[in-house]
């Protein structure tokens, strides 16, 4: 049976992880290829890389990062932030990342997704929707921003992943702008909506505040996996702790 | 040194694999010409993506004569995800012929409630050829990750070395048959189980260099 995965998110800015991040016995907390390491040792089913680097200048660094990730961590990959071509993709994965994730560049390009998916198959398009929802009773559901959130598109957020579906998406990283940062839940109407309307896997992220949580949006909100940031950097939780939970309550996880 | 060629047809990235590779003591050589698969101890066949492009890639190569004598001479031979699929005859994803040494067809995951396609993510490994050199020290029932949409149906049971249950479906994980070993799952990137795996194969490398 396919497990339910546990995935961290690390803020790589030009080369460096952002965020304190609190492990015990680690040398240099900001250091990607060895913050890697330990949450492979962790348990953690995949790692994903998130490039906040600003300036254009310092954006080639995560390729070097990813390449010696790739070449000590053999747990999937997937690295996003920024992505808008065709080169870009084909830079990341040949560097050796498995996956690389689009928001914005799809948005502004959906053909984008339909080129990646065809020159490097689906299994490594990731396609990342912030949603937020709608103050409409009148018209319940949810918005897609782009740009951080800070600009509404004005696309449904179940119909657009339904589309980058239909274009060769071979995965969903749904974050709901609502939940993010609240630790208060996952929004589980938005995902379990997605869920159903898609066959793609559906990785949820934004709400997580306790293991309960995340059990939620796996069964409930009927999402593959959980990405979860914060939560794991401050030691909040930790990824054994996560998956003890699921385990006993009957979620498959993956346990070493 | 054992030399191990890792098939490079511009078919995903071959960095971890060989990487897995070294770290059992291999020497790795990334490589798209025939004389180089003629002169390793072994070749691994890696790969993502589409079946078509792949054979289409191998064949503007030249490379598919030499695959086949390659694997007829009793080297170690491992695929690798795509570079399982490709050994059959053909496949639902597209329409080209596949290098046609095992006997069967690669065939798409069928839709059914509750389960995602592709089948990505990490699921137990149930072997059918325990005995097998790659599946030595490993525990009843390891975890190693997947991501596919389509699997291999070879014609002759008895060439499958594990299975994976993806919802009520039981497809074939790897298959192997004498020299010839292949895998759907990526052990590059199934942590210390897939090193496990890796380190195996070399193993295997090694003992037939040293006969």
């Amino acid at each position: 049976m396919l497990a339910k995965r546990i995935l961290p998110c690390l803020d790589v800015k030009a080369g460096r992880v952002v965020k304190g991040i609190n492990f015990v016995n680690l040398q240099d907390a900001g250091d990607p290829v060895a913050l890697a390491q330990a949450y492979n040792q962790a348990g953690a089913d995949e790692l994903v890389f998130l490039d906040i680097t600003a300036t254009h200048e310092d954006r080639g660094i995560i390729f070097d990062v990813v390449y010696q990730t790739a070449e000590q961590v053999f747990i999937p990959l997937t690295v996003g932030g920024g992505i808008q071509d065709l080169i870009t993709i084909k830079d990341l994965l040949r560097a050796g990342a498995d996956k690389v994730s689009i928001n914005s560049g799809a948005v502004r390009n959906p053909s984008l997704v339909n080129q990646a998916s065809d020159r490097f198959g689906s299994q490594c398009i990731v396609v990342a929707i912030d949603a937020r929802r709608r103050d409409d009773p009148a018209n319940p559901g949810w918005d897609v921003f782009v740009r951080g959130g800070r600009e509404n598109t004005g696309l449904d957020a179940i119909a657009w992943a339904a589309e980058v579906e239909q274009r060769g998406a071979g995965e969903l990283l749904i974050t709901s702008m609502d939940a993010d940062g609240t630790q208060a839940g996952y929004d589980l109407e938005l995902t379990r909506q997605i869920a159903e309307m898609v066959q793609i896997p559906v990785v949820a992220s934004g709400g997580a505040g306790n293991c309960e949580h995340i059990q939620s949006v796996l069964t409930t909100g009927k999402a593959e996996a959980a990405l979860l940031a914060s939560l794991l950097h401050y030691g909040q939780l930790t990824i054994s702790q996560i998956k003890n939970h699921l385990s006993a309550h009957r979620v498959p996880v993956r346990l070493p | 040194m054992a030399v191990i060629a890792v098939i490079d047809y511009d078919m995903g990235n071959l960095h971890s694999a060989c990487k897995g590779l070294e770290k059992a003591g291999a020497k790795t050589q990334i490589t798209d010409r025939p004389h180089d698969l003629e002169r390793a101890d072994a070749v691994v066949l890696p790969g993502v993506g589409a079946f078509d492009p792949a054979m289409q890639q191998l064949r503007s190569r030249g490379l598919v004569p030499v695959i086949q004598d390659v694997i007829a001479s009793g080297k170690p031979f491992l695929g690798i995800c795509l570079g399982l699929q490709i050994l059959f005859e053909g496949s639902e994803e597209g329409s080209e012929p596949g290098l046609g040494i095992i006997a069967g067809t690669v065939k798409r995951f069928h839709h059914e409630p509750g389960i995602t396609i592709p089948h990505m993510g990490w699921n137990h490994l149930e072997l059918t050829q325990p005995q097998l050199t790659l599946w030595q020290q490993l525990t009843p029932q390891s975890w190693v990750y997947f991501v596919h949409s389509y699997y291999v149906d070879p014609v002759e049971s008895q060439v499958r070395a594990a299975t994976v249950t993806h919802g009520s479906q039981t497809v074939t994980a790897a298959i192997a048959r004498d020299n010839l070993m292949a895998v759907q799952f990526h052990p590059e990137k199934s942590s210390t189980t897939g090193l496990q795996i890796l380190s195996n194969f070399v193993q295997q490398v090694r003992s037939t260099v040293l006969v």
